[in-house]
Order: C-alpha cells, then structure tokens, then sequence
C-alpha cells in the first residue's frame, strides 16, 4: 500500500486499478502490455522509482475507471511476477490480487523463432512457454526450446500496440 | 515404461532407459539379418518431409526384420501436403493408417505438434536443427560397443556444433552420463547456441570449449566428426579458411591414441580424407550399420514386441 508521502505525490483513484510492485521502471511497460496508449479517457497516475522495501525502487500505475480481465493479469505477470493489483471502488480497496507466473504461459506470447511450428499459420498450435526464470523473466518455447528474454516479452506488446 | 511412448528429444530418456535400449539392440544384433517377427502386422509410417538416406532405411530395414510392414513418403513433393495440407491433417491420417509414425521435418517442434495431435507413438528423425534423438541413440551405443562404456571418457565433437542436429542431440544425450570431458572444438561461427551453452552450463558435464583440435588429439578416446557446411558461411572465404583445420587426416590421428575412434553421423563429404575410412580409427560405417539394431530395440520396446 502507498505511505503517506507517496499520496503526495499522486492522488487516490475512486473507481479504478492500481497495479503496485512492478519493479523500477517497468511502468511503461506494464501500459503497453495491457494496451493502454494515453489515449483512452481513463486518468492514468504513473510513479517510476518510487522507495521500495521489497523491491528496493517500484513503480505504481493507477488508471482511473478500469477494471483488469484475469488475462491481462496474466501478462503483467511475465514482465511484473510481484505486481499486486488492487481494485478500487469508492476510495477503497474492494480486491487485492497478487499475480503469479503459471508454470506454463498458453497463448500470450509468440515465439521469436520463425521457424518454430508455432508461427507456422495454418497449423493448430497455441504457442506454450515454460518458465525458466522469473527475475529476469526468461520463458522457453515447448515446441522449439528457443528462450524469450524479458526485453523480448515487452517488445512484442509494444509492436502488437 | 516404453510402450506407446513418443520420442522427440533424448533428453526425455534416463540414463537407465538409455541402457536398457543397449541391451535389447546387443540382442537385436546377435539376431542378425534373419527375419524376428516380434512386430508383425504392425504397420510403420515414414513420413520424411525432408531427404534422408540412412535414417529413414534403416528405421525401415529395422520395421521389416521385426516382420512389420513400411508405409510412408520420402519428401514432401507428390503428397497431399505439395498440395497445401498442412502438418496436423496429415498426421491424423497417418495416425488412423499406422502403428507407429517416424517423421522429420524441417520445421522445429513439428514432432512435438505430431506427438500431441497422434494417439500412436511419434519418432522424432529429426527436426530442426536440435533434435535427432534415434541418432543420439546410435552415436551413444557405437561408443558403448565399441570401447565398452561412455563414462570416464574424453570425446571430442567437432566441425558444426550450432546448427547440426546430431551435434545438439549427442550432446544432450552425453548429461545424462559422466564423461571424463567433452571438448567442443568449432570455429567460432559454429560454437554452440547460447541456449545450448546454459543448459551445458546447468548440467554436470565437464566441458570445454574450444577451436583448436590438436592440442587435444593425443588424449581422445572419441572424436565426433561432423559436416561443416559452406552455406552457413556469409563470406566463402571464410569458410575455404575454416575447412580445412577441422579436416580429420591421417597425420593428425598418427598422434591420437591406438584405441581412439572417429565417429561420423554421415554424410561426410571431405572433413574426413578418405585414407581415414580404412583405419582401425573408423567407425562411421559401424555406426552407420548400428542404426538397424538400434532402431528395432526401439521400435519393439515402443509396440511391445519386448518389454
């Protein structure tokens, strides 16, 4: 939860989302995984570096007025696996969430080798990583064993954008 | 343990499934070419989407020997697929036509879809470029025939160890077992994938890399030769650089010991010069002829024609 002199800085939300423990700097990203451009309505409040006691620096997004799908609290998971997300309804946390990194991620991600039988159109594969690290993330193709870096993960949200 | 499994990577096999497909294969080998009918009227589909010569004969030669019989296509031209089908189709019809389905493909993880989509098992020949594992299986036996165990050895892999698949499957075969080391001498073009490098790293294997093979000739027990080919070079001249530091010579195995041998998976071209072939260092053509035994211990231990 935020302390006092976070408040400061950025003010409660009344109905919304407010995605906390993303590691330092990765708040931009964590927008783009979930598609949010700034060009929406929705009020965005974006902390980056804030003090961490566990995270040593976090950041915090808060977005006013939306609410978060169970598949985009998939995705924040690759780039962001100690993230919690809050739902706020009239001031107050109604939802606390802590996302986790299943053993296998199903369909969130492409792989990056064009000759895997996953980027193959025409055949009926649902692109399926395992994780081999979760700090940094580093996932591996079931089908090829190619390894989908962190940076990777962030890069193919912001092209799909 | 073994019946109705899929084989995709040798890295599914323990070291103690390994065995006991030695010892079927010795078994297989004593048998010779007379005919044991332990798979008859099973069937056997070979779908080959790319060219291969010894390993599609050989899993024939091994399905016919054990009295079953051989359906398949050997590339990918005047099948269905020439036409557009894709992979998942035509694995559903092999799988209603066949006991067993024995692909290669030259897409990665095609065997692994295969395997998922078929109800009877898949056999991996080959997909990619870092799964082979029937030929691990080989290449692993020809040293265990040959020198009587792996553990404790010194083997050396050499030539293109980034995009040949025996070169990958071997290696990933050898964690399984306690080499004394394994060198990987390459040019460094052809060094290992960083994928590779990590998952030798986590492993127990002691290894070593390298780019120089006589420094090291004189302690192999096992020097595994593989094809350098010249379209992986941008520049040719690169390549006619390269060719020849990694071509196995007699002069270069005066300095090896008596017992060493020099495995190929085959095609050799010309890293071995041929006054090597009749050598009591080569063992290719063994390795080559290993293939059928081999395969049929794997092949009756996949239908249950032993157990």
């Amino acid at each position: 939860m935020m302390n006092g002199s976070e408040e400061l800085i950025v003010r409660k939300i009344r109905e919304g989302t407010v995605i906390d423990h993303i590691p330092g700097g990765q708040a931009l990203n964590v927008l783009k995984i979930l598609g949010v451009s700034g060009e929406e309505d929705h009020t965005i409040a974006i902390m980056i570096n804030a003090e961490s006691r566990k995270l040593g620096k976090k950041d915090i997004v808060k977005i006013e007025g939306r609410e978060l799908a169970p598949s985009e609290v998939d995705r924040i998971a690759i780039i962001a696996p100690k993230a919690t997300i809050n739902t706020i309804k009239n001031y107050r946390v109604t939802k606390k969430m802590k996302v986790k990194l299943p053993g296998e991620i199903r369909g969130l991600l492409r792989c990056t080798n064009p000759n895997c039988i996953s980027n193959k159109p025409r055949e009926p594969v649902i692109p399926s990583f395992t994780v081999a690290s979760r700090t940094p993330t580093l996932l591996v193709c079931k089908y090829c064993g190619t390894y989908i870096s962190h940076d990777e993960v962030v890069a193919q949200y912001t092209l799909a954008s | 343990m073994f019946k109705g499994r899929d084989v995709i990577s040798i890295l599914d096999f323990t070291r103690g499934e390994l065995e006991k497909i030695f010892r079927v294969a010795l078994k297989m080998e004593r048998i010779g070419k007379r005919e044991k009918p332990l798979l008859k009227d099973r069937v056997l589909a070979a779908a080959f989407f790319e060219p291969s010569t010894r390993t599609r004969l050989s899993f024939e030669a091994a399905m016919h020997r054990l009295g079953g019989s051989v359906i398949g296509f050997s590339d990918a031209e005047g099948t269905s697929l020439a036409k557009g089908e894709n992979l998942a189709d035509t694995v559903k019809m092999l799988d209603s036509y066949a006991d067993v389905i024995v692909m290669r493909h030259r897409v990665e993880g095609a065997a692994k879809l295969a395997a998922e989509i078929a109800e009877v098992p898949v056999i991996n020949a080959g997909d990619g470029s870092k799964h082979h594992p029937t030929q691990a299986m080989i290449d692993l036996y020809t040293i265990w025939r040959e020198l009587g165990r792996i553990d404790g050895l010194h083997i050396a892999l050499t030539g293109d160890l980034r995009y040949g698949r025996a070169a990958a499957s071997i290696l990933y075969a050898l964690t399984k077992f306690k080499p004394k080391r394994v060198s990987l001498i390459s040019p460094a073009s052809l060094k290992p994938r960083k994928e590779m490098g990590d998952f030798l790293r986590g492993s127990k294997l002691k290894f070593f890399e390298g780019e120089n093979l006589e420094e090291i000739i004189q302690d192999l027990d096992v020097l595994y030769v593989t094809r350098i080919q010249k379209e992986r070079f941008p520049d040719p001249a690169e390549y006619e650089k390269v060719k020849g530091s990694y071509r196995i010579a007699p002069e270069l195995l005066s300095r090896a010991k008596k017992t060493t041998i020099v495995l190929h998976p085959l095609p050799k071209i010309d890293e071995i010069d041929l006054q090597v072939d009749g050598t009591k260092f080569a063992k290719y053509f063994q390795q080559a002829a290993y293939g059928v035994p081999v395969r049929m211990a794997l092949l009756a231990l996949l239908l249950g024609g032993v157990r």
